[in-house]
């Protein structure tokens, strides 16, 4: 290929193909630093120093647990599908770069600007229930089944809370352009998006942490009940993916309640995407914190503070911005 | 009425979990409580109720000495049969009428598992002390039950080894190493 060549391709073509490589790299850096503080936190919160011994503080204990998982051997349990049970990792890994390409981490820094971004992200990450549906399924594994059973029921049912307070900011502001979202927001904390719609980013907060099967609500996971729910039979890098795509998932959720509802790259003095990475570290360091603090959510709590609390609340949120838009307007 | 609390409990609920971030966010930035083994070791306060191996308690005027009176109730006592003590008979003192060891003079046999208290015991004199500790359960009979309180736990937390013959102790030879280096003095028997 010459460089007239390399001319001829599309330049909205060639954005793309570097940004999705770029943000697989970031996918990847932000895996390793967030198991870290994850680790640390959780130390740090009981009292105790978390890793301490690969490197200074533990700062290469990340890579030291990514070449254990590396090094070890890819099983396939005996009587699982083995093709479902492998697609299963790919398919909760491959569609995270594409749901970061939409997020705009800075005034001019996105992968794509389309004006479905806040769809195509919504609808990319439904394909996690698929990928822990068919993980659960492909393992011959009651408790992998039992925890693909009770993370597709959770998923669904968080999806709907989720979608009507994102839809509450996209009609304030009508458009589902994250970039416009984002960019239609001022500087200063009250110029945001969540001093005009609190309930709303509570709301999103909480089904998002719920989405991305984070404790309170991992009982997909639940260790003491289910071993380790859907990730059960997986050993090796197949383990590994799943945590890299529950991470990017962190991300993803962090990014989009950035640029929804605190402003995205916008900030007092000196905005640019700093102050979105800072709005986006702080949202999942309260996450991490929030795994480390509440206890489990029993199954039909789970199932009634979204179906008797943040459904309705959203229902009726979103009624009242839309009377409010259509008032004003 | 529900219609009412319910939001009120829902708020309360939220707040509570405002109060438990709190919690943990303060824990996170308090000092740690866990040491970092290999390079610290924890204090000496610290091992306070550590229940190691048993080790024999020295009298107040000699620490070398210890305070048994080689009555043998312990090694009687012992689940795991894990202690060995010797003792010979001492000379009887005339003015003390002791109790009889085999009770054949009392109209109720006494219980196999009870000693006299020292000052009513036939003088013995210790002349070994064995443990082995490998069979030990740390029941804690032994010091419980001791008329003279000569026993206790040691606070050894390091103690390790990869052979049998590292837990198995001459516990009068320790307690003489112990005087000698100004370790533990008699005093308190057991916590």
């Amino acid at each position: 290929m010459n460089g007239s060549s390399l001319a001829a391709v599309a330049p909205e073509l060639l954005r793309l193909g570097v940004g999705l490589l770029a943000l697989v790299g970031f996918i990847a850096a932000n895996g390793m630093l967030l198991l870290y503080v994850e680790r640390k936190v959780a130390g740090h919160v009981q009292r105790r120093p978390g890793p301490f011994e690969v490197g200074p503080h533990g700062l290469l204990q990340a890579f030291a647990d990514a070449g254990k998982l590396v090094g070890k051997q890819l099983a396939t349990p005996a009587g699982a599908d083995g093709l479902l049970f492998w697609a299963a990792p790919l398919m909760a890994f491959m569609p995270v770069p594409l749901m970061f390409i939409a997020i705009p981490f800075g005034e001019n820094l996105f992968g794509l600007q389309t004006n479905l971004g806040l769809v195509l992200i919504l609808s990319f990450a439904g394909f996690n229930v698929l990928a822990l549906c068919l993980a659960g399924w492909g393992s011959n594994n009651k408790w992998s089944l039992l925890g693909a059973a009770r993370a597709v029921s959770q998923a669904v049912a968080y999806e709907i809370p989720l979608l009507l307070s994102v839809l509450a900011v996209a009609l304030m502001c009508g458009s589902l352009d994250l970039r416009q979202l984002a960019g239609s927001q001022g500087g200063w904390p009250w110029q945001w998006n969540v001093a005009v719609q609190p309930l709303a980013f509570f709301i999103y907060f909480v089904c998002a942490v719920a989405e991305t099967n984070r404790a309170p609500f991992d009982l997909a996971e639940a260790e003491s009940e289910l071993t380790a729910g859907v990730h059960t039979e997986y050993s090796g890098m197949g383990n590994g993916i799943f945590f890299l795509a529950e991470y990017a998932n962190m991300i993803v959720v962090g990014c989009v309640a950035t640029a929804l509802f605190l402003g995205g790259s916008q900030g007092p003095f000196a905005p640019g995407p700093w102050w979105f990475l800072a709005k986006m570290y702080l949202l999942v360091t309260l996450v991490i914190f929030m795994r480390w603090t509440y206890p489990r959510v029993r199954f039909d709590q789970l199932l009634n503070l979204n179906w008797r609390w943040l459904m309705p609340l959203a229902l009726v949120n979103l009624l009242a911005t839309a009377l409010a838009v259509k008032l004003a307007g | 009425m529900a219609i009412l609390t319910a939001p009120v409990q829902a708020l309360a609920a939220v707040w509570s979990m405002v109060v438990g971030l709190r919690v943990t966010i303060t824990n996170f930035f308090k000092p740690q409580e866990t040491i970092h083994y290999p390079r610290q070791e924890v204090p000496p306060s610290h091992l306070d109720s550590f229940r190691g191996h048993i080790e024999l308690v020295g009298t107040d005027e000699d620490p070398a000495k210890a305070r048994c009176i080689g009555c043998g109730l312990c090694a009687e006592l012992c689940p795991s049969f894990c202690l060995k003590v010797v003792a010979e008979d001492l000379p009887a003192d005339p003015t003390v009428s002791y109790e009889s060891h085999n009770g054949a003079d009392q109209l109720m046999p006494r219980p196999k598992f009870k000693a006299p208290p020292p000052s009513q015991a036939q003088p013995r004199k210790l002349l070994s002390y064995h443990l082995v500790y490998h069979t030990c359960s740390l029941c804690g009979l032994c010091v419980q039950n001791c008329p003279a309180g000569s026993l206790r736990f040691s606070h050894d937390v390091y103690l390790a080894g990869a052979s049998r013959g590292r837990f198995e102790f001459d516990l009068m030879e320790r307690l003489r190493g112990q005087a000698a280096h100004g370790g533990p003095k008699g005093g308190k028997a057991h916590a």
